[in-house]
């Protein structure tokens, strides 16, 4: 278990440049993430110009993250675990540099490809291949080197007769592995990897993963969000476990998975004897 | 390749960050022109030649009504009226699609980190390919009425860059408000109305009487459609202080702007 510091103060120094060793990845100091909701989700102008002149704008905060510490090294798999709302893909936003932290600083060494959602930045108006370019563009790359890529992409995605037709006549299968083609031939430093691989079939999946194993040979850091346990399991070295947007738990798979299964085991049953009582 | 590093600190972007990830993702600015222009007239029967004959045909109807109900004083009124009415419906588009497209993009924002002015800057790009093609009937229009065109043209780059600034810094400060609340965009566009009417785009400027001139020194439209207007219609180069005018409203609006966006676009994430 980690010990945990409640520290409220924003830290005002800045990162020494010297602090990230070159074997590591990706170092959390004291991430805290907080979300600010006003009471009645004010949404108009007018309605929080009324408010604010009654004096009635409260907000609620909401920690999604509390003090996250954390160094992966290069090259490192970690797996996270925890129940639905413990603050896995908010950490893994940090991670893309998509949240900035409300308190403490992340540090991300290399370039970071996130694997989420499958298909969620593909405009469904254009055709495969301009949704390729676009995708592309989105992680920076020009359609001279996408048009280098497409072969690849195309072989992997099995789309090759609908490339030129509309996405939105494409099956959800069909958008998944085009999505996970193009996300997956950057030569990303690190990957992050939400829920994806529960979409699609078998034989897809198997495919995703023996993708996902090359890369962790090659040396790419990887962060895997998955409620699949033995995924998690056959995929990662380390685990993190958190709850309640804290860390819970840090270390081997072996270790931790049992206790994490057993406490949700419990969980049910409490609930199962407060239900029949 | 040398390995990017990042870092956050509490320190927040500065202008010239954003403008750098700009640089970095402009493979991106362009995609999203193409399909912005793609995917307007995708379903339609004229495609692109809608933004060739919109402005044509509001023209046209205007020219009726105000020509006929007014009598404006101005000589071959319909290139007055469609020069500024070209140069509105830019600045009024891009600044009300800029924020827009950040509001449609939270799909996009909250899975994969982008530059947040980008979108800004697509809504400029995509208004100036419009723009530049809206341009061939207005020359249709100008041969036909028999203006006079020369070398003062060579000015209208000039002017295109200086209300494409202009808009940018507008849709950047709108949109980083509009992130926060919904009807921003709204009470934006009843100012607009509001904006245009104030503007000499359909009526000469000595409409008002001397002593209320100043009504459009104040505005920074003004400045900005005589830089585009004159070298068509009456081909001339606008007076230094018009232009400085102009120079000066560009700017502000930028800095303004850009100051404004960065502020607050590393917390859009939060409420997209």
């Amino acid at each position: 278990m980690i010990l945990l510091i409640t520290s409220n103060s924003m830290t005002k120094t800045m990162i020494d440049k010297n602090q990230i060793s070159d074997d590591i990845a990706i170092h959390l100091e004291d991430v805290n993430i907080r979300y600010r909701m006003l009471q009645e989700r004010t949404t108009s102008l007018k309605e929080f110009a009324l408010n604010w002149i009654k004096g009635k704008n409260s907000y609620t905060h909401f920690w999604a993250l509390r003090d996250i510490t954390l160094k992966v090294e290069k090259g490192e798999s970690i797996g996270i675990i925890g129940d639905n709302g413990a603050g896995k893909s908010t950490l893994l936003r940090v991670i893309a540099r998509i949240l900035h932290p409300t308190i403490g600083h992340a540090n991300i060494c290399g370039n970071v490809t996130p694997i989420l959602e499958l298909g969620a930045l593909f405009d469904p108006e254009l055709t495969g291949r301009e949704n390729i370019y676009l995708n592309g563009a989105m992680f920076g790359f020009s359609r001279h080197t996408m048009n280098g890529k497409l072969d690849r992409l195309l072989d992997f995605a099995g789309i090759g007769d609908f490339m030129d037709s509309p996405l939105r006549i494409y099956s959800n299968g069909m958008v998944a592995r085009l999505a996970f083609a193009i996300a997956t031939d950057i030569d990303a430093d690190i990957i992050l990897v939400d829920e994806v691989l529960a979409v699609g079939d078998h034989n897809f999946r198997q495919k995703c993963i023996s993708r996902i194993e090359t890369f962790h040979d090659k040396g790419t850091t990887l962060v895997t969000v998955s409620h699949n346990l033995s995924l998690i399991q056959k995929l990662c070295s380390r685990v993190i476990w958190m709850e309640h947007g804290r860390i819970k738990a840090d270390g081997y798979p072996q270790e931790i998975i049992p206790v994490y299964e057993q406490s949700a085991t419990e969980a049910l049953f409490d609930k199962s004897q407060a239900d029949t009582t | 390749m040398k390995t990017e590093i990042y870092r956050t600190t509490p320190v927040r972007r500065s202008f010239i960050d954003e403008v750098l990830s700009l640089v970095k993702y402009r493979y991106l600015i362009g995609e999203l022109i193409l399909r912005n222009i793609k995917t307007r007239y995708k379903r339609s029967i004229l495609g692109v030649a809608w933004t060739m004959v919109n402005p044509l045909l509001t023209m046209l109807v205007m020219t009726v009504v105000f020509s006929q109900l007014f009598a404006f004083d101005l000589p071959r009124y319909p290139v007055y009226l469609l020069t500024g009415l070209l140069l509105w419906n830019f600045f009024s588009e891009t600044t009300v699609s800029a924020t827009r497209n950040l509001i449609w993009s939270s799909k996009l924002l909250k899975r994969i980190y982008i530059p947040k002015s980008l979108f800004a800057t697509a809504a400029v790009g995509t208004g100036l390919v419009n723009l530049l093609i809206a341009l061939l009937p207005l020359g249709i229009i100008i041969l036909i009425t028999g203006s006079q065109v020369g070398f003062a043209l060579f000015f209208l780059p000039i002017a295109l860059l200086l209300i494409s600034l202009f808009s940018l810094g507008v849709g950047l400060a709108i949109s980083a408000q509009a992130v926060f609340f919904a009807d921003v965009v709204d009470m934006y566009q009843i100012i607009l109305v509001a904006w245009m009417y104030l503007t000499p785009i359909f009526y000469p400027q000595n409409i008002l009487p001397d002593k209320f001139q100043w009504i459009f020194y104040f505005n920074p439209m003004y400045y900005i459609l005589e830089c585009f207007r004159l070298p068509l219609y009456m081909n001339k180069i606008p007076e230094p202080q018009i232009i400085l005018g102009a120079v000066i409203s560009a700017s502000i609006a930028l800095f303004l702007g850009g100051f404004l966006f960065t502020r607050k676009s590393d917390d859009f994430a939060y409420y997209l």
